[in-house]
């Protein structure tokens, strides 16, 4: 029967485990030399190596290397002095070599920690997240099914393999088990995983783009009765692709564990996959016959041992923790919470402290990025990094904009010229030939026109209606293409109609 | 003295991918007998405290740079397929799901 | 002059008193006349090969500064990936696959302007010792073709001992250098791990597997060495420093002052008498040239065997599973409906031979879980007692020295019946794998009782490869003296001969 979330948490308690893969954003592969660009034409980025043709060999990307330490430090875990390489063996069409090659028992770092804050009905409150391990691995090349109805898997006629992302670098980051979240079980673990994300971004080692597959999440979650200390079966739910379905899924599996202990049945340890558009998981591959992965030392590969003063220097380097800069930022910007919830939500955070770095007001930089930038990339359906404007840019606007140079309404203009690619903001206003008019006289000639076309408001402004000026100014401005000082044209007017200008 | 049943080859070859005849099976358990007791010698010595070697030179901290070099031509990397579709290598249908 | 070595081919094509393009089309008749009979090669690629010789012809014309071995002839093992010409490891599973790089081996054979004959035969994917398990039949020995030429690389050391090629290429896993080239009468090395690029060598056992040459002399093949080893940033196990002189110690080959130690686990009982009979009297020679000959205890040797056929076979299921249908190859089984795994499934049954299925069931078996500590755990762990022993041998010795084969070449189908007495063909090669030393096999004579050739194994430690040569070559020069030419000239003509 259908259960209520309530009545899940009222009787059991989640443990969560989560897997998360990040794709590393080195030029190239994890063990050759070619790109690792996404979106190349299919086998364009392949080679002896990455193929497993007969005789090629792997040599480790250093890069990949630090962008690992970098990250189990940023996660507070041990850098092992002495670290393996391992051949997980499995047969799969998608792994050239039918060995992936990971790490086992000795991975680079190990025994960390993370935490994250959500809102609970108490208040805010923090959850420590431990980190097991973070190894280094290779990613699949991608399958094409084709025949059958739905381009799945199941019930294709025959497969097309692109090995362009196989031997792309992976980091793997798996967490202890997670017990004791309650409730709060789907908030904590899309809280981890944005706290990753941040956290990886930071660091400048990945993409983080879940919904291109740089970020990565597999879920296990199983239920225990409250109380007990016997922990449940686990499912594991696959490559769950955004925050929002990170939280679905787990809430999804601990409905669909409860119902089935309720009923007396058992939960099968198996691998699911989630739905996004059901918000449910359908199984997947059963784990009753466990793969025996035969892991064994890499013999194609040497031991890694940073040595220890070359992590003390990364350690040195590492940035600031996205939790502290978020409170520091809000601090030193004086910005309400609603607001930054909005920054942060829509991304916004890095591109506005750049802009802000280079000078601008911090709340005319929000403002811009978030009203009408924002509002043009989701015209676009873009980031907001991904447009032609920059932190650049819009400091040079906002600096037109103090200067009196640009009114607001002129400077929404030069946004999108910068936007169409009309170049910098000083090349859009020249090419555009915005400018405030500021010339006294052209503004009197063209405020005894409109004085003139209305007189009868006009009138009623000499009368000492001064609300009525609203039309006329409004004329003017129609009148000087925008260009005026809506101040300096209100100044001017109420002065040839006789009111004063307070 | 060693053994290996049928079953236990055949699921061997099951793991290795290796489809085989009953005659084969057969065959291959009787032989693994003695081909198990002659490798189980490595089990006579006490080898507590003995470090396993899984690289004969004492050597770490091989790296590359992090430097693209031109990959194969996909005309190339395609050259020994055995089937090939839309500049991708053409596969039997695959049943299992992915790890 | 397909007689000669390659030092005097050398010598003769920088006079002009021959040209590239002439020795290689005496090469290719050779091997015309009699590879029908020896079945050394799987390939040979005669227009190419006169292509390259024209090629280094024309440089020498023009005045062009060129290595010792250019345009010199030579017979390439089935293993090494050669860009565009068939590489098979001997294998069906790889039948008409040509690849679309050159390995490391090639690439440098390529530059110092050696001419590649061909590819030569061998075990399949360089499991065994006789060359028989070859997807596509066996090699026979010169010395009587009713014998095998030894393996893994059987077609190789034929070719050479056949004069198809004044030098040749092979791979060493657990011997498959050292011991054909005893089974043949001629020269071959296993360099130090790490000294030759494994880079396009198709891979049996990684940590195991070397690369190197062989010849008829020992100075032709410290000629051969120095072209093909060297630091390669493609292999992450290669060795980054300079090449050991091999050439300079062929050259001096003086062993006067030098200890020799002698293994006493690699003597005795399962050597044959014949064979003991020519290694004691090669001792003894290097004992009246100067040198010191000692006695050296080796006690986890017994063992090196068991260890060797658990770390290959282990290794090799994890390497031969890119061999799967999907990207090049053999693919069979494709029926309507047939799925991917029944492909891989049916494709690898075809393509494999009976040993290397042995061989990848017995690696998944040791690798599996519940099994590893008890066998591929303990191997790994004998190998480091090898290593050691290694060690302290050569604190009392410079090199090292055993019969290379305790048996003279075998007859075809002999032992290929009993895996377990094949395997036993491997036991004084295996300990200088497993450490990753060099070694070397030379002629020591004929056996009295077959008239069979008999080699002389030297093992020198890591990087110390022109010990190797040193003393190599100071037991060649007494042995030529003593027996007035060298060995091969006693090889029987094959009635083909010009």
């Amino acid at each position: 029967m259908a259960l209520s979330y309530d009545d899940v948490i009222a009787k059991y308690e989640p443990v969560l485990g989560l897997e998360v893969h990040v794709e590393l954003n080195t030029e190239s592969k994890m063990f050759c030399s070619c790109s690792t660009t996404f979106g190349g034409e299919p086998n364009t980025q392949t080679c002896p190596v990455c193929l497993a043709l007969p005789g090629a060999l792997p040599v480790v990307n250093a890069k990949a290397i630090e962008s690992t330490i970098k990250i189990g430090l940023a996660l507070n875990c041990q850098i092992a002095p002495h670290s393996r390489f391992a051949r997980k063996n499995y047969f799969y069409p998608d792994m050239p070599k039918n060995f992936q090659i990971s790490q086992y028992d000795e991975p680079i770092c190990f025994d960390g920690f993370v935490d994250v804050e959500i809102e609970t009905d108490e208040g805010p409150k923090q959850f420590r997240i431990e980190i097991e391990r973070v190894h280094m691995e290779e990613d699949t090349g991608k399958s094409l099914h084709v025949g059958g109805a739905t381009g799945r898997i199941h019930g294709a006629e025959y497969s097309l393999l692109d090995y362009n992302r196989a031997g792309i670098p992976l980091v793997e980051i798996v967490t202890k088990i997670v017990p004791g979240t309650g409730k709060y079980a789907p908030e904590v673990a899309k809280a981890y995983v944005a706290e990753l994300r941040d956290i990886l971004r930071g660091l400048k080692v990945s993409d983080v783009k879940m919904e291109q597959g740089s970020l990565r999440c597999d879920a296990n979650v199983s239920l225990r009765l409250i109380g007990s200390d016997v922990l449940g079966t686990r499912s594991e739910t696959k490559n769950v692709n955004s925050l929002r379905s990170v939280e679905r899924a787990i809430r999804g599996e601990m409905i669909r564990h409860a119902e089935l202990l309720n009923d007396g049945k058992k939960v099968k340890q198996e691998t699911r996959h989630f739905q996004e558009d059901t918000g449910l998981t359908r199984s997947g591959r059963s784990k009753e016959q466990a793969e025996d992965y035969r892991y064994f030392p890499e013999p194609d590969l040497v031991p890694v041992a940073p040595a220890a003063a070359w992590i003390e220097e990364l350690r040195a380097q590492q940035p600031e923790r996205p939790s502290l800069r978020r409170k520091r930022l809000k601090e030193q910007w004086a910005v309400p919470d609603k607001e930054m919830a909005a920054m942060i939500n829509a991304d916004a955070l890095d591109i506005v402290e750049e802009t802000v770095l280079l000078g601008a007001d911090p709340t005319k930089a929000r403002t811009w990025w978030l009203g009408e930038i924002s509002r043009i990339a989701n015209e676009k359906e873009l980031a907001l990094t991904e447009l032609s404007i920059t932190p650049k840019d819009v400091a040079a606007i906002v600096a037109l904009v103090a200067a009196g140079e640009l009114t607001d309404k002129l400077a929404r203009q030069v946004v999108d010229g910068v936007i169409a690619g009309e170049g910098t903001p000083s090349e859009v206003v020249a090419k555009r030939g915005i400018k405030v008019v500021n010339d006294d006289g052209a503004l009197m000639a063209a405020i005894e026109k409109v004085c003139a076309e209305q007189a009868e408001t006009a009138d009623k402004v000499r009368n000492g209606h001064v609300p009525a000026a609203g039309a006329l100014i409004g004329a003017v401005m129609k009148e000087t293409k925008g260009q005026a000082d809506a101040a300096r044209v209100r100044e001017l007017l109420l002065g040839h109609l006789g009111q004063a200008s307070n | 003295m060693s053994s290996l049943s049928r079953d236990e080859v055949a699921k061997l070859a099951a793991l290795a991918r290796i489809e085989m005849s009953e005659a084969e099976l057969v065959n291959l358990s009787s032989q693994f007998g003695s081909i198990l007791d002659a490798v189980a010698r490595v089990q006579e010595l006490n080898l507590e405290g003995v470090k396993a070697t899984s690289h004969p030179q004492p050597m770490e901290n091989i790296f590359r740079e992090d430097v693209v070099q031109p990959s194969l031509t996909p005309d190339q990397a395609l050259s020994g397929a055995p089937a090939q579709e839309e500049q991708r290598f053409r596969v039997p249908q695959i049943l299992g799901e992915a790890e | 002059m397909i007689k000669n070595t390659a030092a005097q081919m050398s010598a003769s094509l920088a006079k002009g008193e021959i040209t590239s393009v002439e020795l290689t089309k005496l090469h290719l008749d050779r091997i015309a006349d009699v590879d029908p009979k020896v079945k050394a090669f799987l390939h040979v690629d005669g227009e190419s090969a006169l292509n390259q010789a024209a090629a280094v012809d024309a440089d020498r014309a023009s005045g062009k500064k060129l290595g010792p071995l250019a345009g010199i002839p030579l017979a390439l093992k089935d293993v090494l990936a050669q860009q565009g010409v068939p590489t098979t490891a001997g294998s069906k599973i790889l039948q008409g696959w040509k690849p679309p790089y050159d390995s490391t081996v090639v690439a440098k054979l390529k530059a110092a302007g050696v001419v590649i004959l061909g590819k030569t035969n061998m075990d399949e994917f360089a499991m065994g010792s006789s060359t028989e398990n070859s997807g596509y039949g066996p090699t026979f020995n010169p010395w009587d073709l009713t014998r095998t030429p030894g393996g893994s690389s059987g077609g190789s050391a034929a070719a050479v001992s056949a004069f198809e090629a004044p030098l040749a290429i092979g791979s060493d896993t657990g011997g498959s250098i050292r011991q054909p080239a005893a089974l043949t009468g001629i020269v071959g090395v296993r360099p130090t791990y790490g000294a030759v690029s494994r880079y396009g060598l198709i891979a049996y056992s990684s940590s195991l597997d070397q690369a190197g040459p062989f010849g008829r002399t020992v100075l032709d093949t410290a000629m051969l060495h120095e072209v093909i080893a060297g630091h390669d940033p493609r292999d992450a196990t290669s060795i980054n420093a300079p090449v050991p002189a091999v050439v300079a110690a062929a050259k001096s080959g003086d062993v006067k002052g030098l200890k020799i130690g002698v293994i006493k686990q690699l003597q005795g009982d399962g050597y044959q008498s014949g064979v003991q009979a020519r290694f004691n009297e090669s001792l003894e020679i290097l004992a009246s040239l100067g040198a010191e000959i000692v006695q050296v205890d080796c006690p986890s040797f017994e063992y090196a065997l068991a260890a060797y056929y658990l770390i290959a076979p282990s290794e090799c299921s994890s390497n031969l599973a890119r061999f799967d249908a999907m990207r090049y190859g053999l693919r069979t089984g494709e029926s309507d409906g047939a799925s991917a795994e029944s492909v891989m499934n049916s494709t690898r049954e075809a393509g494999f031979g009976r040993e290397v299925k042995r061989r990848i069931i017995l690696g998944t078996y040791a690798l599996s879980s519940g099994y590893y500590d008890a066998y591929y755990g303990s191997a790994q762990k004998i190998r480091t007692l090898i290593i050691e022993d290694y060690k302290k041998a050569f604190t009392q010795a410079d090199v090292l020295v055993s019969p290379t084969s305790p048996i003279t070449a075998f007859k075809i189908g002999e032992k290929s019946e009993d895996p377990i007495a094949m395997y036993l063909a491997d036991v004084a090669t295996i300990p200088v794998n497993l450490a990753g030393i060099c070694g070397m096999s030379l002629p020591a004579g004929l056996a009295e009782e077959d008239n069979l050739p008999v080699g002389f194994q030297i093992m020198a430690p890591a990087m110390q490869d022109q010990r190797l040569y040193q003393v190599g070559a100071a037991l060649e020069a007494a042995l030529v003296s003593k027996w007035g030419g060298h060995l091969i000239s006693k090889a029987p003509a094959l009635g083909g001969a010009k």
